[in-house]
């Protein structure tokens, strides 16, 4: 079972399926890094996205790569509005409110999405669905490709933004002090409603290379959750590259747990790395020490 | 003399109203009955296509004149909603108890089903189960259960007699089997049954996959498909499983001499079959269906595409399970809840369209329940075996 | 003291509902309102008053009813028997969990995170090994009596879970006025001052554990005498952790009273949206949503900080407040 011709497809499978994984993490790190929220809404958020993208292809005809410069900007003023005019004014600030806002959004955003988009899952056909590249012994999908090299980019932006931007500095500096970063004159609330924008609109991205190779109903976004605060965790909180690696590691993890313990039982390897890196390096591989 | 005059007045009243009971416009009382599915959470698609099936049953029942042994009553629906739980469900039990209602038909989901129907119990309230395949529900001994439509063990039975048939049909092509379920109770359930018959009808079964609900990727299920290379490939999950699972065989080139399905999520669903027609096609399905030779069936389906809906199972084993309550009503000739049930008990129903034959229930099961086999033939569903429902041949197998 | 003679009277006069009303609806909603208070006083402990928000408190939860069922149909074992123990392993589940969180130092974020991926353990070998059914999961075989805990009617129920809320009141009550509660509050508003003081944070919040997977595991055991069917996805799944959580942040974190009004209060709310708008599913729940949002928005404190009166002062007119909030 283990011979070279059944490990080396398993593992690129989980590379590319990790590649998915880590663009649902690098708003969720971002999100958590700066913000300390556990975004109970992210799955939400997700499929919010995945509707956003099968819409424009289905009514406006856009393939979902093309809908990327929509997608993005769209959910980025999503996450921006929900911060500011949410999450924010509900919670006050406080930990457990946080918690529970973004837990009621994500009640709010899942049952909206049942009441106009029906509980039926939804796909969508593109010319490239089926196509399938060789890579050796490997038949790899072209979507999936192109979901890692949109990881590859998407993370690269990210730090890019974070690293050399104004707005990343302010980002950096609140994430590490937020009372001095005030006094400083940035503007804090705007700063965090920013960050959750950014969180957002990755999963923009996230959705446009996703949805070829899956669907989109209500409770789609739920699947990804728990899988996504394991690879925030791993990478360490706030790290892009971490989120990254993070992301292809669980995937390989999951696909040789499958292999090796049923597909079922596999599951259970990620969820003992999570627990295995939460005890052992809570700041993950790249996070700074709490 | 006023006494007089007051009784004939008073008897002249009584005596109108017993020869003109529906004098002054006073319709027959509705009948109420409660049509509970999860139509939130996570099963909320199912639920809503046999909320569906309910309410044009109803729809069908009152246009034809209603109940008419209770002078043309109609059918009055008291909706619930399960909320995918058997928590919520049970809450609407009590809700719809106390509201009067004569019977209940529900709730889509086992787990659910077992829940309400023995909530329903306690009240002696007749509740018919639309789908709710594990086998556990009618086998509690609850006198108010019953259920129309055939349960798992049932089905895989079928499945692997026809198989057998299919097979030998075909001067037995194929020897070996590979299994691929989902976790919970239906997938596992059927899973178990099936790796118990087959090998007694001279099949290796070379693996079985159990996989989560839900799984977001098949692609190294595929990979086991394609090392294992079984003749015949037999999925039982859920429809988003199924489907993945399919397209993901068809994007690797894996083709098994037969895609076999028992109780499969996709595999005889018209939705499937429209929106992934080359990765559908031959797939055969031992899944509840309608009888094909019965005109009533293509009525029925026309006028819920008519609606921009598909035509699944959840909502005709609905449409039906509530014809069967009205036959029953019809038949007891009263609203009353154990008249009802004495009347579903003794059904002998066969005026509707399911491959059922005459109603007979043992326990709560209605013995003639059965599935059919079909395959995706050319973009629609056809029925291949048993041979009286015969549409077409069956194709088997796809490929030497 | 006073908590206890409220508790008490709070127990009188729920426990005399079942003589008032023969209506099936309303006995239902007083059981499931209840068991939604255990849920929410349970998680209450560890988290209002030991500050250790759990995510994943149905792996108590679950514990406590797989073990239910097991010890009947397995072990062959009276339901009344069955229920202690399924506490106890409920228990000791939160002591090694705890152990295992607390060695490491775990705190915040990353233990509720521990708490979450623990559950989803649980739940995933759940599925594979045999002995919980595995996947098919477990359905108690019906057999109606009050020695076998399947109560014909309803107040059977209500008792049986009435008796297990009390106790968690008197728990949560000996918190607010025990030395060890008030060194577990202490640990929870400054653990190292705490510590500086002489207090062993590790074992104080390890008893809170305890005792907080324990009541939840009585929760769960008492779900499955009710519904009699368990399976991995609802002994485990998320929404019974999120239930118990809401229940008591919506309610007054630390409180005595706080997680009984948050569960009942959002109880009432559910119930009340079920079937509002039933042509239109969902809007329901949309509307659930927001006023959750909203009662955050305006109770930041909960509802139990509402002015600082508990309801029995406020029933009586007194506006004076009497140390409820924490």
């Amino acid at each position: 079972m283990l011979d070279l011709n059944i490990l080396f497809p398993s593992v690129l499978n989980g590379i590319t399926t990790g590649a998915v994984y880590a663009l649902i993490a690098l708003g969720l790190t971002l999100i958590y890094g700066v913000l300390h929220i556990i975004n109970f809404a992210h799955g939400a958020a997700l499929m919010v996205a995945l509707y956003g993208v099968y819409m424009l292809k289905e009514k406006l005809g856009i393939d979902p790569y093309m809908a990327l410069p929509i997608m993005v900007p769209a959910m980025f003023v999503l996450g921006y509005a929900l911060q500011r005019g949410v999450i924010n004014r509900a919670s006050h600030g406080k930990d457990e409110n946080i918690l529970l806002v973004t837990l009621g959004v994500s009640i709010v955003l899942e049952n909206l999405a049942l009441l106009f988009f029906k509980s039926d899952t939804r796909s969508i056909e593109t010319a490239y669905t089926l196509t399938t590249v060789e890579i050796g012994p490997a038949f790899i999908a072209l979507p999936k490709l192109v979901s890692f090299a949109g990881a590859l980019v998407v993370s690269v932006v990210m730090l890019l933004i974070v690293q050399k931007t104004d707005l990343g500095r302010a980002i950096r500096a609140v994430s590490k002090e937020k009372q001095g970063a005030r006094l400083m004159g940035i503007d804090v609330d705007h700063v965090y409603a920013m960050c959750f924008g950014l969180g957002l609109a990755s999963l923009g991205a996230a959705a446009c290379f996703l949805m070829p190779a899956y669907y989109v109903n209500p409770q789609v976004g739920n699947g990804f959750v728990l899988v996504a605060f394991t690879i925030v965790v791993l990478g360490g909180m706030g790290s892009f590259a971490g989120a990254l690696l993070g992301g292809l590691l669980i995937g390989v993890v999951e696909s040789l747990g499958g292999l090796i313990l049923g597909e079922s039982l596999g599951q259970v390897g990620i969820f003992v790395i999570f627990i295995a890196v939460l005890m052992l390096r809570p700041q993950g591989f790249f996070g700074a020490k709490a | 003399m006023t006494t007089r005059r007051h009784f004939m007045g008073q008897s002249a009243v009584a005596a109108s109203a017993l020869a003109f009971p529906l004098v002054g416009g006073a319709q027959p009382k509705p009948i109420k009955v409660g049509v509970l599915h999860p139509v939130t959470g996570a099963l909320a698609y199912s639920g809503q296509q046999c909320r569906m099936g309910a309410l044009m049953a109803i729809e069908d029942i009152n246009k034809a004149g209603g109940i008419k042994s209770l002078g043309g009553a109609k059918i009055e629906a008291m909706l619930g909603d399960a909320q995918s739980s058997p928590q919520a469900g049970t809450a609407e039990i009590e809700k719809m108890n106390e509201a009067g209602v004569s019977a209940v038909v529900g709730a889509f989901a086992s787990a659910i089903c077992l829940a309400t129907t023995q909530a329903a119990a306690k009240y002696n309230l007749p509740h018919v189960v639309d789908v709710g395949v594990a086998d556990q529900i009618v086998e509690r001994g609850l006198k108010n259960t019953f259920r129309f439509g055939p349960g798992y063990k049932k089905c895989a039975e079928v499945a692997v007699a026809s198989l057998h048939a299919l097979n030998t049909a075909a001067g037995k092509p194929a020897r070996t089997v590979m299994i691929v379920h989902e976790e919970s109770l239906f997938g596992t359930g059927t899973a178990n049954l099936l790796a118990k018959e087959l090998p007694g009808y001279g099949y290796e079964v070379k693996e079985i996959i159990k996989h989560a609900n839900p799984t977001r990727d098949f692609n190294n299920i595929a990979l086991r498909i394609k090392q294992v290379n079984p003749d015949i490939l037999i999925p039982a999950n859920y429809y988003n499983e199924y489907a993945l699972l399919v397209r993901t065989l068809q994007q690797q080139k894996i083709t098994p001499k037969a895609i076999y399905s028992v109780l499969g999520g996709a595999a005889s669903s018209y939705k499937f079959v429209k929106e992934f027609p080359e990765a559908a096609n031959g797939i055969i399905d031992c899944n509840h269906w309608f009888n094909p030779k019965d005109k009533r069936s293509a009525e029925l389906k026309k006028r819920v595409e008519a609606q921009g809906q598909f035509f699944s199972y959840e909502v005709f084993m609905t449409y039906t399970a509530m014809m069967l309550l009205a036959d029953a009503i019809e038949r007891a000739k009263s609203p009353d809840r154990a008249a009802i049930i004495d009347a579903l008990a003794s059904s002998k129903f066969q005026n509707h369209i399911m491959p059922y034959g005459p109603t007979q229930f043992v326990n709560g099961q209605n013995m003639g329940a059965q599935p059919l086999m079909t395959q995706v033939h050319k973009g629609d569903i056809k029925v291949i075996v048993p041979r009286d429902y015969r549409e077409i041949e069956p194709i088997f197998p796809l490929k030497a | 003291m006073k908590d206890f003679r409220r508790i008490a009277l709070f127990t009188l006069v729920i426990g005399v509902i079942p003589f008032f009303t023969q209506s099936g609806v309303m006995l239902n909603f007083v059981m499931t309102a209840l068991y939604a208070c255990l849920l929410s006083q349970a998680w209450n402990v560890l988290g209002g008053f030991g500050g250790q928000f759990s995510f994943g408190h149905a792996l108590f939860f679950g514990t406590g009813a797989y073990v239910q069922a097991i010890a009947q149909m397995q072990w062959g074992l009276s339901p009344w028997v069955a229920l202690p123990l399924a506490m106890a392993f409920a228990a000791g589940v939160g002591a090694f969990v705890g152990a295992a969180s607390f060695r490491y130092g775990l705190k915040g974020s990353y233990f509720a995170l521990v708490t979450l991926a623990f559950a989803e353990v649980f739940r995933i070998l759940a599925t594979s090994v045999p002995f919980t059914g595995a996947g098919v999961g477990l359905m108690l075989p019906l057999k109606e009596s009050a020695a076998n805990m399947q109560f014909a009617n309803r107040a059977g129920f209500i008792w049986l879970m009435l008796g297990l809320v009390t106790l968690a009141l008197c728990i949560t009550a000996w918190l607010r006025h025990s030395r060890f509660g008030a060194y577990l509050q202490a640990v929870r508003d400054n653990e190292d001052a705490a510590r500086a003081i002489g207090v062993n944070p590790f074992s104080v919040k390890l008893i809170a554990t305890v005792l907080s997977g324990g009541l939840m595991g009585a929760g769960g055991a008492f779900y499955v005498q009710v519904f009699q069917y368990i399976d991995p996805g609802i002994a485990f799944g998320s929404h019974t952790s999120v239930e118990a959580l809401v229940g008591a942040i919506v309610g007054g974190l630390g409180t005595l009273w706080g997680p009984l009004l948050g569960a009942i209060s959002l109880h009432i709310l559910a119930d009340l949206t079920r079937n509002l708008f039933g042509q239109l599913p969902g809007i329901n729940m949309v509307i659930y949503g927001v006023v959750l949002i909203v009662i955050v928005m305006f109770l930041p404190r909960g509802m139990a900080g509402l002015g600082a009166i508990t309801p029995l002062q406020w029933l009586r007119g007194s506006k004076r407040s009497d140390g409820d909030k924490s």
